[in-house]
């Protein structure tokens, strides 16, 4: 019985405009009409037609949207409903079943590696070497990223700075979170896609992290944030995704 | 460049704060180079004649046993991800893991082995060509434990299909390798089965690491 009525969501989905603004599941947040202008000159993340299954299960099918700079997407819906599904799919690291997903007009699975710097996608995991201590892991994404500027302003911001010379392997689950948003804060990409980024932080830390993402939209950044909290990021002109 | 020095000096640094994990492959080798004689009536003749194989079936076999870490450690703690998404090309990041993964696993057992034939009764006039046919295997044995690294790095529990997938490919490492070490113990030219094990290394070299990336994507996907 679940299966069939997760095939009749799937059914109702495919029915919806096609453009996607205007249904209950895919679409402006009410506020957003400033923003909706802006991005009809210049979307810079397009997603089109997008589907994702697994196995026999529908995720999301039929999902369209357009980001442009400064502009906020929010993806919510509950847990295994494909938030970190359609993140990966954005970030190029998984295919959709159907559909693709363009970053300034390119394929994102084709980006050249100059182009693919302008991603950045935080997932679950930390991404850090538990052998290594904060400061090395955070030069080492540095130097593979291109960018060598002193990360101790950004330390001192996530109140770490006691903590650089420390091995990632004696940090709290909230102090690796905070460590990863630091080599996000540093990678100065234009797009963020962030998975739950506020998991394991503190009221501070999620603080912290509001502001740098009204930061980066405000210099003209994009961000794709899945989240259970939207009134964290909540921002004019913000895209709700619901799936 | 600086990102391949990156990941490198990364890796080595890792590895080297892990140490005792380095030397399970090495004590691996060890033990199976000790208990071969100990399985054979040991006299010096016998011992001469199955010594060439058993050194390089042993290297090979404790060169698996090092592989897990290669991409698994990566991939469980995001690292291998976001080195996917990096503003550099796969092949030299993946090039530049593998050239670390070697020298901290191979390099030491290379050091073993010709230690260890002597205890095998091995002419010294023929250890540097044993020496020599290694450091011409290594790159493509190294490029082999890669791949089989990459393909399961998806798979939890890995070991032991990556030695099905591997250990095959590495029939002509053993039969050109073995080969130049048996015709140097008898004194004869050993040219031909070196400069095979030399092809073999460029082969793997310019074409192991986009097979590597290639598979390293896929799993991750």
């Amino acid at each position: 019985m679940p299966l069939k009525m997760r095939l009749d969501l799937c059914y109702s989905k495919t029915k919806v405009n096609p453009i996607g603004c205007k249904n209950d599941r895919v679409g402006h947040n009410p506020r957003s009409t400033g923003a909706s202008l802006l991005l009809m000159t210049e979307p810079a993340l397009c997603g089109r037609e997008l589907a994702a299954w697994r196995g026999d299960r529908c995720l999301f099918e039929r999902l369209h949207f357009d980001l442009g700079p400064g502009q906020l997407a929010l993806l919510v819906g509950s847990n295994g409903s494909g938030k970190t599904t359609l993140l990966r799919i954005l970030a190029g690291l998984g295919l959709p079943t159907e559909g693709a997903v363009t970053w300034r007009g390119v394929a994102v699975g084709e980006l050249a590696p100059d182009e693919r710097g302008e991603i950045a996608y935080r997932g679950h995991l930390e991404a850090l070497k538990r052998d290594l201590t904060v400061a090395e892991n955070l030069s080492f994404h540095a130097a593979v990223w291109g960018r060598s500027q002193p990360f101790e302003g950004v330390l001192a911001e996530l109140k770490l700075s006691g903590l650089a010379h420390m091995r990632a392997r004696y940090l709290s689950a909230g102090q690796r979170r905070r460590a990863a948003l630091a080599m996000l804060k540093l990678s100065r990409a234009k797009l963020w896609l962030l998975d739950e980024p506020t998991t394991n932080l503190d009221r501070e830390g999620r603080g912290v992290l509001a502001e740098w993402v009204r930061g980066h939209l405000r210099d003209g950044g994009l961000a794709v944030i899945a989240t259970h909290q939207p009134d964290e990021f909540a921002a004019r002109g913000a895209l709700m995704i619901e799936l | 460049m600086n990102a391949f020095n990156a990941v490198l000096l990364r890796d080595l640094r890792v590895a080297f704060r892990r140490w005792s994990e380095l030397a399970h492959p090495l004590i691996f080798f060890v033990i199976v180079v000790t208990l071969f004689p100990l399985a054979l009536s040991p006299t010096a003749a016998q011992l001469r004649e199955v010594g060439i194989g058993v050194l390089w079936v042993a290297t090979l076999l404790s060169s698996l046993l090092a592989l897990d870490g290669l991409f698994r450690s990566d991939a469980d703690d995001g690292s291998l991800e976001q080195l996917l998404l990096a503003p550099v090309p796969m092949t030299m990041t993946v090039l530049a893991k593998v050239v670390a993964h070697a020298t901290v696993t191979l390099l030491p057992l290379l050091c073993l082995v010709p230690l260890s034939a002597l205890s095998f009764n091995i002419p010294l006039a023929a250890l540097p060509t044993l020496a020599l046919a290694l450091v011409l295997a290594a790159p493509t044995l190294s490029v082999l434990v890669a791949l089989g690294a990459a393909l399961t790095v998806s798979l939890r529990r890995g070991g032991s299909i990556v030695g099905l997938l591997v250990l095959p490919l590495t029939g002509p490492l053993l039969i050109f390798g073995t080969r130049a070490t048996d015709l140097s113990v008898n004194g004869e030219p050993t040219a031909a089965p070196l400069l095979l094990l030399s092809a073999l290394a460029v082969l793997a070299v310019s074409l192991g690491p986009f097979a590597i990336a290639a598979a390293v994507k896929v799993g991750l996907e």
